[in-house]
């Protein structure tokens, strides 16, 4: 995680299925496919390290129940639009 | 200082131990809509503190597996009845959040009945119905929603108008009713879109606590594996060609609080009063049955339909009930109200009555000769037949059975009602067998309403019937009659 993002976004590489649906839907284009395949024979996605804002778009776009954990750093503010 | 904004909603069992194989993921394909839906709807279960009083009524297709996933009451329905076993459910349980949580195969081709008439009584429960325009369990048949030229399994040429008809727009078609309270049709495309479907289902949920009425929400979802497209294809041609054929609006939102059936309306207590059914007049004189010189009664009354077989049979039914006994009477007969043939199995017993079916009676009341030569051979040896002679003119003969012959239609027309020709078979049967007490059935009769010119004849005809036999006794007072 980057301390400097107000967001970050744990998946676990067990529960995905390389779907690729929060890649695609990710505002903030942090995320990827990672490069090995998983338990179950997906590539599964992978964060990369920093940009997070924390939005949880990913969670809901998962289809899978316990793939996907967003956390949002409480002393971060969201910076003025 | 991190904290958790969104994970697993603890709706969710932590594993899913009732799950084959990996416990950890669902079954679902990647890029499924059901495991968002199953998402939105248990986090909305969650924040609304609902768990221990959501009951799920799962339907038969992909998401048949729901309950491997939702700690939450669960019912599996047959195909297309989740919201006829919902209706149970809620009625049974008012207190209860009850959802059905459907596909487009479930509730719109096999379910599309029970649907319609579960939103047009306005029970107030909650839908979620998974549109994805395909069978997916099965393997990617054509469903009612199939858009227009998709190619399936089944319309491997593509659909057609001409050929299968145009999709169902279930909204739309439920929005001719009055019933629903809300009815809202959303789409698992962008982030945009998920948040509005957040919104709808935790609505629609919200509605059943507050009693609002019907809710249901239509889900358009992507199937990934069965449109044979990447999931992300997936969710583009949901936006190309679904979204343009079901078009995503709200199509209802009222509070229909007071159209939704009188002993769910929020607020009133679910203690409601029954209203009192007919009178039950308990019988001064009590027959051989409840005097325990006669066993259990097993007995088959046959005839042509407007013979009045199955009124005779009631009619020792009702008199027994009134005597304290246990009974049962199951009618069986064609269609036709007049000259099919009709029969009834009647019990009578002091102990508690297992099967209502009788394949081996111990007396046999045939009215008719078809009758006679259907059932003649089940009457268990030292049993009675009873039969109206007038009719069954030719009996076999039948070793071990006592055979009592009354002329029924000539009695009766010596009455000058020939419709009684029943009743004088009845009292026939009481005279020799005396299993329940004449009075019983006239306590029955007036109990229901006859009117006094009617028991009167009735009365005499019992009385005439009662006569023909006169002197007749039952050979075999031991058998279980």
């Amino acid at each position: 995680m980057g301390d400097s993002d107000r967001g970050d976004v744990k998946i676990s590489e067990h529960h995905c299925k390389g779907c690729g649906l929060c890649i695609e839907a990710c505002p903030a284009k942090v995320l990827a496919q990672g490069g090995s395949l998983n338990r179950q024979g997906y590539y599964a996605a992978v964060y990369q390290g920093s940009g997070c804002t924390g939005c949880g778009i990913c969670f809901y776009v998962c289809p899978e129940p316990g793939a996907i954990t967003v956390l949002i750093n409480k002393a971060k503010k969201k910076p003025a639009a | 200082m991190w904290e958790i904004k969104h994970s697993k909603p603890a709706t969710f069992y932590d594993r899913f131990e009732r799950k084959s194989g990996d416990t950890e993921i669902t079954h679902y394909c990647p890029g499924c809509g059901h495991g968002v839906l199953h998402k939105l709807v248990a986090e909305a279960i969650d924040d609304f503190g609902i768990q221990d009083r959501a009951i799920l009524v799962g339907c038969v297709g992909c998401s048949i597996f729901m309950y491997y996933y939702m700690d939450v009451g669960n019912i599996s329905s047959s195909h297309g009845r989740a919201p006829a076993v919902a209706t149970g459910v809620k009625r049974a349980r008012p207190e209860a959040i009850v959802f059905c949580y459907q596909g487009d195969g479930d509730l719109a081709a096999i379910g599309g009945n029970e649907i319609l008439h579960a939103a047009n009584r306005g029970e107030p429960i909650t839908v979620f119905f998974v549109n994805n325009g395909i069978y997916g369990m099965t393997g990617g048949q054509m469903a009612p929603t199939t858009p227009l030229g998709q190619k399936t399994t089944t319309s491997p040429r593509g659909r057609t108008a001409q050929v299968e008809g145009p999709p169902i727009r279930m909204c739309e078609l439920l929005s001719t009713l009055d019933g629903p309270a809300y009815i809202e049709r959303v789409a698992l495309t962008d982030a945009k879109h998920h948040m509005r479907a957040r919104k709808a289902v935790r609505k629609a949920l919200k509605n059943q606590m507050e009693g609002r009425g019907f809710s249901f929400i239509e889900v358009l979802s992507a199937c990934p594996s069965n449109w044979k497209v990447s999931p992300k294809d997936a969710i583009q041609w949901v936006e190309k060609n679904m979204v343009p054929i079901f078009p995503l609006q709200v199509f209802r939102d009222e509070d229909k609080h007071g159209a939704t059936p009188l002993c769910l309306r929020h607020g009133t207590s679910p203690e409601r009063k029954i209203p009192a059914g007919p009178k039950i007049q308990e019988s001064a004189v009590r027959g051989a049955i409840a005097g325990g010189e006669l066993g259990e009664v097993s007995m088959k009354l046959a005839g042509f339909g407007g013979q009045g077989v199955l009124f005779s049979g009631l009619a020792l039914a009702e008199a027994a009930l009134r005597e304290g006994l246990q009974v049962s009477w199951i009618p069986s007969y064609g269609p036709e109200m007049r000259g099919g043939t009709a029969n009834c199995h009647v019990r009578i017993s002091k102990s508690p009555i297992a099967s209502p079916l009788i394949n081996r009676p111990s007396s046999l009341m045939v009215f008719n000769q078809p009758s006679l030569e259907k059932f003649a051979d089940q009457v268990l040896p030292g049993g009675l037949l009873l039969a109206n002679s007038s009719m069954v003119t030719d009996i076999p003969d039948l070793p071990d059975i006592q055979i009592v012959r009354v002329p029924a239609y000539e009695a009766a027309r010596d009455l000058g009602n020939v419709k009684a020709a029943n009743m004088i078979m009845l009292g026939a049967y009481l005279e020799i067998t005396r299993a329940v007490a004449q009075e019983a059935i006239l306590a029955a009769f007036t109990d229901n309403g006859m009117r006094p010119n009617l028991l009167k004849a009735n009365v005499a005809a019992l009385e005439a019937g009662r006569r023909i036999v006169s002197g007749t006794r039952l050979q075999n007072p031991q058998l279980r009659l």
